[in-house]
Parts: C-alpha cells; sequence; structure tokens
C-alpha cells in the first residue's frame, strides 16, 4: 500500500494508513529520502493518525526514517499517535526519543516552522 | 483461527483476524489495540528467528469471563537461555529483543516453551474487563 506524501511549502506530509505492512514501511523510508532530497524539503511530517500498531519495526523504522532525513539537514515530526497506541508502546518499552512529537497536524507544522524561525533569524 | 506467518504480510494478516476476533469478543479499542500489538510482536519473532510459524487465535471461558488466547508456534532454532530472553534489553538480532517482556506486559497470562533445535510456544491470555 503506497503512502501518500504531499507536498505543503518546503514541508512534506506522509499519511500513513492502517494495515501497514514491513514492506510498505521500508518502501516509505525509501520514498521520504528521495523526495526530501528531490524537493529540498526542510521537514517531514509523519501523520500516524490512522496507524492502528505500532510494533518494534514500526518504531525502528520510524527512527531511521528521522534520522536519515536529518542527515539531509531537515527534520521530523510524528503526529497524531494515538493514546491506546502510545500505551501499548510504552508497555512495549519502544520509544520514539530522537523524533519529535506533535499533537496533530496543525502543531507538526506550527512545530516546524518554530524550528526554521529560529533558525533563519 | 490460525494463521500460518511465513512473510511480512502475515504479520498484517494475524493482527486483523486478531483485531476483529477481539472486537467480536467485546474487548475494550484500548484492549484491542493492545491484543493486536502483542500478535504482531509474537508473529515478528516467528519471522524473525524461526521464519515460519503459525498463530492460533481463538476465545476462552474463564469462570465468569471471557479472554481470547493467542499462541505463537515455531519449529525453529528454539530460545538456548529463556531467563536472558524475558529479561528485558536482552538481544540477539539488535533489536529491542524479542519484545517477550513487553508482550507479558501486554497480556493477563503469559506462558513460554522452548527447546533449542525443537522451537518454541508462547502462549499468551488476555482477559476482558467488566466495567
Amino acid at each position: 500500500m503506497e503512502v501518500p506524501i504531499l507536498k505543503q511549502g518546503g514541508f512534506l506530509i506522509a499519511t500513513v494508513q492502517a494495515a501497514l505492512t514491513d514492506a510498505d514501511l521500508l518502501h516509505l523510508r525509501t520514498a521520504l529520502l528521495e523526495r526530501v532530497v528531490r524537493m529540498r524539503s526542510r521537514g517531514v511530517i509523519l501523520d500516524v493518525t490512522a496507524l492502528d500498531v505500532m510494533d518494534s519495526f514500526a518504531s525502528r523504522t520510524i527512527r531511521e526514517i528521522a534520522h536519515m532525513i536529518r542527515l539531509r539537514g531537515a527534520e521530523t515530526v510524528i503526529v497524531g499517535i494515538q493514546p491506546e497506541v502510545a500505551f501499548a508502546m510504552v508497555q512495549l518499552g519502544l520509544t520514539l526519543e530522537d523524533v519529535a512529537a506533535a499533537l496533530d497536524l496543525e502543531e507538526g507544522l506550527e512545530y516546524l516552522n518554530q524550528k526554521f524561525k529560529s533558525a533563519t533569524t | 483461527m490460525r494463521v500460518q506467518i511465513a512473510s511480512d504480510s502475515d504479520i498484517v494478516a494475524a493482527r486483523s483476524q486478531g483485531r476483529t476476533l477481539a472486537i467480536k469478543l467485546g474487548f475494550s479499542s484500548g484492549d484491542i489495540t493492545l491484543i493486536a500489538t502483542a500478535i504482531s510482536e509474537l508473529a515478528r519473532n516467528i519471522l524473525t528467528y524461526a521464519q515460519q510459524g503459525e498463530i492460533l487465535l481463538k476465545s476462552v471461558d474463564g469462570s465468569n469471563r471471557t479472554g481470547i488466547l493467542i499462541v505463537a508456534s515455531d519449529k525453529g532454532p528454539g530460545i538456548s537461555d529463556l531467563r536472558q530472553a524475558l529479561r528485558d534489553g536482552f538481544s540477539t538480532s539488535g533489536s529491542l529483543g524479542m519484545g517477550l517482556p513487553g508482550v507479558r506486559r501486554l497480556m493477563d497470562e503469559f506462558e513460554i516453551t522452548s527447546e533449542p533445535t525443537r522451537g518454541t510456544t508462547v502462549k499468551v491470555k488476555k482477559w476482558k474487563q467488566w466495567t
């Protein structure tokens, strides 16, 4: 299942659907990096509102995505983690500590805008 | 209900079957997520360590409650040091380990048998809370 990636100004927004397979996640990792490079994006928002399960593979792949994107000088923000998913992640000991998180798309964009405003002043 | 695990799309299939059963049994949405997450980790272990195996899903009846039983089994290499594997932070594949302590925390009952070269079976149960 292809994850749609939209361009919003200097940022990319990837909206994850439910029932993401491992292969889908790896494909997303490649697609996002390629897009960040091609569009010279400064930030990526990963919207996981519809993601029903965050397991160890998903959390590891998301951290890899953030790391790769950071090496391109861009920032990743994950938004929309459902409360039950957050609970399950904590029980499983999965942290996304090196990935910024925001409540929703709006706050994610706000976060990225603030980050780049302070970087350019 | 049995789901054969041999590829990463089978992990999603097992999760979704588990979710369907949990919904049918009337679990809360929070518990459904925990159940689906536990199934995902167990199925993933099968794939990572044994390449193939099976997840069995069924409802169980307790003295005055209903629950879900998940049995993840494989005929893989087995776990040579169970105590290590059940301790947080242990890993042989560079990941967060087998996630077994985590799965144990997500579920209400947890049982594991493993024999080197013979395989591994993990049995977990979650009971529906009466509100």
